[in-house]
């Protein structure tokens, strides 16, 4: 009963929460960038003084930093006070009614990757009432989370309801000198994940944006903070492989895990942005600080991602190996087609002795994209008996794209045993021809061939994720060859 | 079954079969023997389709249809099996699971039922034990870490599961020990029937020891130069292709 009570009150506040919402709905803030901007976001999230503090300290070292320049990337310069950096969620009247008004290609994809038809509303947009069905899926997650005293809530809840764990590990990864987009990302952060898993416990389940709270309108600045408390465990899915309706260009999120000792962490993200059309426009642009620090002896952060959407994507999930026998792991698959961007890769820092690192990235570039793997293996001199595997495939279909391998190795303990494995093929016409010789049609022949280059990425996906993405890589691919 | 006439192709420009002429009926093994760059390879991928050659005249019936007008995928799904010379590695491609893709596709083709997993294992257990292959092929990557032997074995396998009518086999003795030779022997014979046509481009004789063809030919420069029965190719061993030249005068 008591937490049956306790499930009408969250209700009630949720009510009351979007009438409130409806409120500052006419507050937008104009386009731009100052001070002002930063102490009005922080009031509207009802903050507590050190945190908007916190946010105008990383706006103030982000205006004298200059603009990063070194990734394998083009685009036109950024016009950062031409971005509203507070738009309140769209009036359901503005939305799509019904699928109807959808965009068939974006329905056609959906039915493509065999996304449940009540998901697709809601992905594409819609403004159906889909309230009853998702509060009773939130509901009966969190009563089970809750009996394991897990804490998974956005971003803003936890800041209210969590001040002391989110003062404390804020920030104590990324910080917010650490690059221009994590700096800006600190002081203009709307909204986003935040999960905390208690001494010893296992979480009962994956957690996955699919049940986020507030999986709305966490915008174009997302802040995700993940602690896994001493020999704890957890699994956490990020993205959807359906393609999600944006209108922001700019993506930049940060993304924090802490591993405590003995605590390990599973982060895999699916990313299907937008890539824009044929021709490149349109697109999003996905500069994201994703870095893990395995603080606790015996700790472990892996990172597993597949990559597909986005018109540039400039992304490093990187360890940082500080407890000692900490492993760090990053399994990647990344696909440019068509003029999509993307330069993505780790780096593992190895400073605890006796820490592992491997390194799994598979990169294909089809069309005329560009496709680069950045990685930067350093080991410290107090990482006696470190040591890295690094294995990095690139994959070209077609004879007008690219693929780039920029590893970068820094080992300063002469204990430390560094491998680096570097392979680039085409899509062989023999082994194409192989697969048509033995009845098999080109598409088919390609996804196979495809799907076998990323095997060691996808196995390390949950199972369903798994499937989802190979699908999503099918369709990625379309039309790539012939 | 197969009607090859006056087939002229090239690649890169360079002329390979200039005027071929070949008629095959079901249920004949025929060996096409020849030396080096007389376009043995070449007619065994052009009837397979692939890419890249210049078909400039002649015409090649395949059950009564023009083959040269099918795509690769559809000649394969019409019975046309090449067994590579050099069969390809395709990592993280489950060996099973392209057969099992393939003998699908070539079964929806013929308005067949797909097999499930259950049958099809079936169907590839009794296979590989015809061809002795080490029951860790199942979890293999195509062709990967295949020894050369093991390649050519894995080629019958497949031909022994989708049941071509048409089978060519492309240098299949190359690279075999004489025990991988008696094994590979032993399952293309074990496929010959009355309704399928086995065609063998070897180099060498010995092949022919263990597999008895019904015609011989001989390719030089691009043409059928001389036809017979298995002594032709006793012969040929006897005194080289050189002797042949003279004899016929190329």
């Amino acid at each position: 009963m008591a937490t049956n009570e306790h499930e009408l009150e969250h209700l009630v506040s949720r009510k009351y929460k979007h009438g409130f919402f409806t409120d500052i709905e006419s507050d937008t803030v104009p386009p731009g960038l100052n001070e002002d901007v930063i102490r009005f976001i922080s009031a509207k999230k009802e903050e507590p003084e050190w945190l908007t503090e916190w946010r105008l300290k990383a706006y103030r070292h982000w205006l004298t930093m200059p603009v990063p320049k070194w990734a394998h990337v083009q685009y036109p310069p950024i016009d950062f006070q031409a971005i509203s950096y507070y738009s309140a969620p769209k009036r359901p009247e503005d939305a799509p009614q019904s699928l109807d008004e959808v965009d068939p290609k974006l329905l056609e994809t959906y039915d493509k990757l065999g996304i449940p038809l009540h998901e697709r509303a809601r992905l594409a947009g819609v403004a159906v009432d889909a309230v009853f069905d998702s509060v009773s899926v939130t509901t009966t997650f969190k009563e089970k989370l809750g009996e394991a005293g897990v804490i998974f809530c956005s971003f803003s809840e936890a800041v209210r309801e969590h001040p002391e764990l989110v003062r404390r590990y804020l920030g104590s990864v990324v910080p917010t000198r650490d690059n221009f987009y994590a700096a800006l990302n600190s002081a203009v952060f709307t909204d986003g994940s935040f999960v905390y898993i208690p001494k010893g416990v296992r979480c009962p389940m994956e957690l996955s944006t699919y049940f986020r709270i507030n999986a709305a309108n966490t915008g174009q600045f997302e802040r995700t903070l993940i602690v896994a408390d001493e020999g704890s465990h957890v699994s956490y899915l990020e993205g959807c492989t359906a393609p999600m309706r944006d209108e922001n260009q700019l993506h930049a999120a940060v993304v924090e895990l802490v591993a405590l000792k003995d605590a390990e962490i599973k982060y895999s993200t699916v990313q299907n942005w937008y890539p824009g059309d044929e021709e490149g426009r349109g697109g999003i642009y996905n500069f994201v600080t994703k870095r893990g620090d395995c603080r606790g002896a015996n700790s472990k952060i892996s990172w597993t991602q597949v990559e597909t959407g986005s018109a540039i994507t400039w992304k490093y999930p990187s360890c940082i190996l500080r407890g000692e026998n900490s492993v760090g792991e990053f399994y990647s698959v990344a696909v440019a087609n068509n003029l999509q961007q993307a330069d993505t890769g780790t780096k593992m820092i190895h400073i605890g002795r006796n820490t592992r690192s491997t390194i799994i990235s598979k990169g294909i570039s089809a069309g005329r994209a560009q496709n680069a793997y950045r990685g930067l293996v350093r080991v410290l001199p107090t990482a006696e008996g470190a040591r890295n595997f690094t294995q990095c495939d690139s994959l070209l279909i077609g004879d007008r794209c690219g693929a780039h391998t920029f590893p970068y190795i820094e080992a300063r303990n002469p204990s430390a045993q560094i491998e680096h494995e570097a392979t680039t093929s085409k899509i062989g016409e023999d082994q194409l021809f192989y697969c048509l010789q033995r009845g098999l049609s080109e598409e088919d022949a390609v996804n196979m061939i495809v799907n076998g280059f990323c095997k060691e990425v996808f196995r390390e996906l949950p199972m369903e994720f798994a499937v989802e993405a190979q699908a999503l890589l099918n369709v990625s691919l379309e039309g790539a060859v012939g | 079954m197969l009607k090859i006439k006056d087939l002229h192709a090239r690649i890169d420009g360079k002329d390979i079969l200039k005027g071929l002429t070949l008629e095959i009926a079901a249920g004949e093994v025929h060996a096409i023997m020849g030396p080096n760059g007389a376009g043995k390879s070449t007619l065994a991928q052009v009837l397979a389709g692939r890419e890249g050659y210049e078909i400039v005249s002649g015409s090649v019936e395949y059950f009564g249809k023009d083959l040269l007008e099918l795509a690769p995928e559809e000649r394969a799904r019409e019975g046309v099996f090449l067994a590579f010379q050099y069969p390809v590695e395709i990592p993280g491609v489950n060996n099973v699971y392209l057969l099992k893709a393939a003998l699908n596709a070539i079964r929806k083709h013929r308005g067949e039922d797909e097999l499930d997993a259950y049958a099809f294992m079936k169907v590839v257990r009794e296979k590989m034990k015809l061809m002795q292959m080490d029951p860790s092929f199942l979890n293999r990557g195509v062709n990967e870490g295949f020894s050369g032997g093991e390649k050519k074995r894995n080629e019958i396998m497949q031909m022994a599961v989708l049941e071509p009518k048409l089978a060519l086999l492309d240098e299949t003795d190359s690279g075999l020990d004489i025990d991988a030779m008696k094994i590979v022997a032993d399952g293309v014979n074990s496929l010959r029937s009355p309704e399928r046509a086995i065609v063998m481009v070897t180099h060498y004789q010995r092949l022919l020891d263990h597999i008895v063809p019904d015609r011989v030919h001989v390719l030089a420069d691009g043409r059928i130069v001389k036809s017979g029965d298995r002594s032709l190719a006793l012969e040929l061993e006897a005194h080289g292709y050189e002797w042949l030249q003279q004899a016929v005068g190329t």
